[in-house]
């Protein structure tokens, strides 16, 4: 007697794919529409930041950390300089810490921006991607004003930041965050997050229990989208964190199981506001006049030592763990991303799901390719 | 709870492991332990009830051109505390227990430190490379690493004044 | 007489003499003559749509879309055309070349053929077949064959994928489309399209979408199942381009992907056409389609036009507005909802007639 065999087929998803965010590839294995297991392949983009750092006195490596996630490159920046002045013993001055804060929180409006059309637009909804864009078009033009450069910021220094906020780029900021939270999400609220097919499409797929998030050491939204409410910027306050007033969101199963990918978008639509009030916060905070950087020693190095410094990304924990021998260079660093933890989960939350649904995995989990291969 | 304190408690229940104990400049600790014992520390520091060092926040290696070194980095919900442990192991043929049987999500971090510098992890479920391809030669990381000059066909020859 | 065919027969007959030596030399003509004419409309009406769907996503979207080529980019589709001609048409080594190459030509002629019984209003309407439903419903399933078709012959595996989804789509679809057709077929008690839209007036009330309430369902399920049909959001799956980057038309390039591009948007038309005449009154201002003056004649395109246009305006609406089903999700749709729903809405038809003797719930001012 003949026995009956699935045939599998293979699929090769990426690493030129519309819905892998940059450079990813998958190995998927498919018998039929449904998938049995996707393994992620990485390294596409690799470009050795970390073996540059050795090879870079420290300032000069700032422009780097903006092309390890192209999305939120003044949080990266933010990451790197808060890692080497604590190293040095180095203190920003006050108004340069706000300005850092306010440059952060609009960057990760940004980012979360893009994350959420960007998983919309996997989801085969174009049109709140390009709503979304149209807000981020505003942020671009903003961080323009602040730093001239629209997508890789290079804007924090070690020791403060590189310039002070031009004329009415406060009032520009306010009035962009303002209308975020009052207006546009509401809008966009209406337009798609409670549409009943987006529903359909995103609760219940790609459950992560908390007890999963912590073993696969999730960080981020995509933690607090499992209900793990760990937020660095409360948690841990680095910078000037612990001045304001905001809240940590994280998912409660709104319209399935906690941590499906419903929850982590809706985690990220509910920071976006969060982030709306702490800008808000730190501009009427900030002081009107005052130093924006301390001067840093020429040539610039770091006494023999290693530490380990966090800050919270729109892609959740930003690592830098750096070692210095006491000259010029880093002796060796090592960035810890995001990006890369919620890799290794897609593994295991693909099997036995649809195509479609790996889709909508990689949407809600916001991978950036570069970020996982620095 | 301070950092002294947290010193005591580590020192009560790891006291036979660690080798030394430092303050970081950020007033986090770092353990220094044998190689031989970093499973055991590994577990007795996640599964510890007054410890509860159950998020793995970070993991890499390190060479010290004399010697290797992984350095795993913890945080525990509990204590609110960080706290960094460190072996060391020989610089020819380095080898040390994959931690992957306690922190399932070590996995990757695991095979990256093995991509870039070589250093392999016994008992790793797939412990293949992970950025580079798979046939790539020598691992970048490692201080003595050598450029080379051709990859496949592809010229990869680095320009004297990049440096 | 009654179709555009029968109308240039007779003429000819007319002029030249009726002679058994000409007669099917006067046939062919006949019917060849609407059908070049069709599908020169066609291909306009679909190249129009295709500006249409660009202008008004433009406008959902804060955009402000094409507007280099002519007044408002009106030109547009013909630049895009002319490009698609001119671009090299590259058919993959390992493909089925026979079949890669007849696909797009069987998807597109399908398409086409539907047109050939669609009443623009009026007398024009190429061929008034007497089984015209049906032969709308037939013609416009064997689009499925193209589409499996190119996504075997691709030697791709998304256009595979693409192609079993659209028949497994298509396939299923056809049936809430045919029975809440049949809904209407059952109180004109004719297939003819032309029979039909005769059979309705200017006014909505004598439309067939408000005869019965359960006509007014069965619009609805042919109008959404047409847009699983004719594979439109949030029914794209044979060629979701974020999962199967384009299905079944991945490695189509050229005037080949022109040809799938063209019939797309064609059966858009042809679907919103079908509702239009079938539900909504097509062409008929209440007045004889054949014996009135030219200017009657054209008054009743330009309604039929107006009704499947504003169809077509709601399914590329629909398109820029909602995100994608699943597969699984869009099967239990047909499956569990529209089919049953539509065999209902069939057999209380039915009773209805029986029950109120034909007439409409508006009879008394429908007449």
């Amino acid at each position: 007697m003949t026995e009956f065999a699935l045939e599998e087929m293979i699929l090769n998803m990426g690493p030129h794919h519309p819905s892998t965010h940059g450079v990813l590839r998958f190995i998927v294995r498919t018998d039929g529409e449904m998938m049995l297991r996707a393994t992620p392949d990485v390294g596409f983009l690799h470009r050795g930041i970390e073996k540059i750092a050795e090879l870079m006195p420290y300032e000069s490596f700032m422009p780097y950390t903006d092309r390890i996630d192209y999305l939120s490159s003044l949080n990266c920046n933010l990451g790197y300089a808060l890692t080497v002045e604590r190293l040095a013993g180095i203190e920003a001055p006050e108004k340069a810490e706000y300005l850092r804060v306010i440059g952060a929180e609009l960057t990760r409006i940004g980012s979360h921006l893009i994350a959420v059309g960007a998983l919309l637009l996997d989801l085969g909804a174009v049109t709140p991607f390009v709503h979304a864009l149209r807000e981020r078009e505003t942020y671009n033009s903003l961080m323009e004003m602040l730093c001239g450069a629209r997508l890789t910021h290079h804007y924090v220094r070690i020791g403060g930041v590189a310039f002070d906020a031009p004329d009415g780029f406060i009032e520009k900021a306010l009035s962009f965050v303002n209308h975020l939270e009052y207006e546009f999400l509401d809008e966009f609220n209406k337009l798609i997050s409670f549409n009943s097919i987006l529903i359909k499409r995103l609760a219940n797929v790609g459950i992560i229990t908390p007890e999963k998030a912590l073993e696969f050491t999730l960080v981020g939204p995509n933690l607090r989208g499992s209900g793990i409410k760990f937020d660095l910027r409360k948690d841990e306050p680095y910078s000037i964190y612990d001045r304001f007033d905001f809240e940590i969101p994280s998912g409660s199963g709104k319209f399935g199981v906690q941590g499906d990918a419903y929850d982590r978008y809706w985690v990220r639509i509910e920071e976006i506001k969060q982030s709306c009030r702490i800008v808000r916060q730190a501009i009427n905070q900030m002081p009107e006049h005052g130093e924006i950087k301390t001067k840093i020693s020429k040539p610039f190095k770091i006494p023999a030592g290693e530490i380990y410094v966090r800050t919270e990304c729109p892609r959740g924990e930003l690592g830098f763990y750096l070692i210095s021998a006491g000259g010029k260079t880093p002796y060796r660093l090592k960035i810890r991303t995001g990006s890369f933890s919620a890799m290794t989960i897609i593994e295991e939350l693909s099997e036995g799901v649809m195509v479609a649904d790996l889709v909508a995995i990689i949407g809600s989990l916001d991978v950036v390719a570069p970020e996982i291969d620095r | 709870m301070e950092t002294k304190k947290l010193i005591e408690l580590l020192g009560e229940k790891l006291s036979s492991f660690i080798v030394k104990a430092d303050k970081m400049p950020n007033n986090d600790l770092l353990i220094l332990i044998k190689k031989e014992s970093l499973l055991s520390v590994m577990d007795t520091l996640k599964n510890d009830l007054e410890l509860k060092f159950n998020v793995l926040m970070n993991h890499l290696g390190v060479d010290y051109t004399e010697s290797f070194a992984v350095i795993y980095n913890l945080y525990s919900f509990k204590l609110k505390k960080k706290v960094t442990v460190k072996a060391y192991m020989e610089h020819e043929n380095p080898e040390v227990d994959s931690i992957e049987s306690v922190f399932k999500g070590v996995n990757w971090f695991e095979r990256e430190t093995y991509d870039l510098l070589g250093i392999r992890f016994r008992g790793h479920s797939n412990l293949k490379r992970l950025l580079l391809p798979s046939d790539w030669e020598g691992h970048p990381l490692r201080k003595d690493y050598i450029y080379p000059e051709e990859y496949n066909g592809l010229i990869l020859k680095r320009e004297e004044n990049c440096k | 007489m009654y179709s555009l065919a029968d109308i240039i027969y007779r003429r000819m007959t007319e002029t030249f003499g009726a002679s058994d030596f000409l007669e099917p030399l006067f046939t062919i003509v006949s019917y060849l003559l609407p059908c070049i004419a069709i599908l020169g409309i066609v291909s306009l009406i679909s190249g129009a749509l295709t500006l249409l769907e660009r202008k008004i996503s433009a406008d959902i979207q804060n955009r402000i879309g094409p507007n280099r080529v002519g007044p408002f980019g009106i030109f547009q589709f013909i630049v895009d055309g002319v490009k698609l001609l001119l671009k090299e048409d590259i058919i993959p080594d390992a493909a089925d070349k026979k079949l890669f190459r007849l696909a797009p030509y069987i998807v597109f002629s399908s398409t086409v053929l539907a047109v050939i019984v669609i009443p623009f209003g009026g007398p024009f309407i190429v061929a008034d077949l007497n089984i015209g439903l049906l032969f709308i419903v037939v013609v416009s399933s064997l689009v499925v064959v193209g589409f499996m078709m190119s996504g075997w012959a691709s030697n791709n595996k998304w256009a595979l994928l693409g192609g079993i989804r659209s028949a497994a789509q298509i396939i299923s679809y056809e049936i809430p489309v045919a029975l809440s057709l049949l809904t209407v077929a059952l109180i004109t008690g004719t297939f003819s399209m032309q029979e039909i839209v005769k059979q309705q007036g200017l006014y909505p009330w004598q439309w067939f979408i408000l005869h019965n309430p359960f006509t007014f369902i069965a619009f609805f399920i042919y109008f959404v199942s047409s847009l699983a049909e004719i594979n439109r959001l949030p029914f794209d799956f044979p060629e979701a381009e974020s999962e199967l980057v384009s299905g079944y038309n991945t490695e189509y390039s050229g005037m080949r992907f022109g040809f799938f591009f063209v019939a797309e948007f064609a059966n858009i038309f042809v679907s919103a056409a079908l509702a239009a005449a079938v539900f909504l009154g097509g062409g008929n201002i209440g007045i004889d389609p054949y014996n009135s003056p030219l200017g009657y004649k054209l008054l009743m395109a330009l309604v039929f036009f107006a009704k499947a246009l504003s169809l077509c305006l709601v399914t590329i609406w629909v398109r820029w507005t909602l995100p994608r089903l699943r597969i699984d999700h869009m099967m239990s749709l047909c499956w569990k909802y529209f089919i049953p729903i539509s065999v209902f809405c069939l057999v209380l038809t039915a009773a209805w007639l029986v029950a109120f003797k034909g007439n409409s719930v508006f009879w008394r001012i429908a007449g």
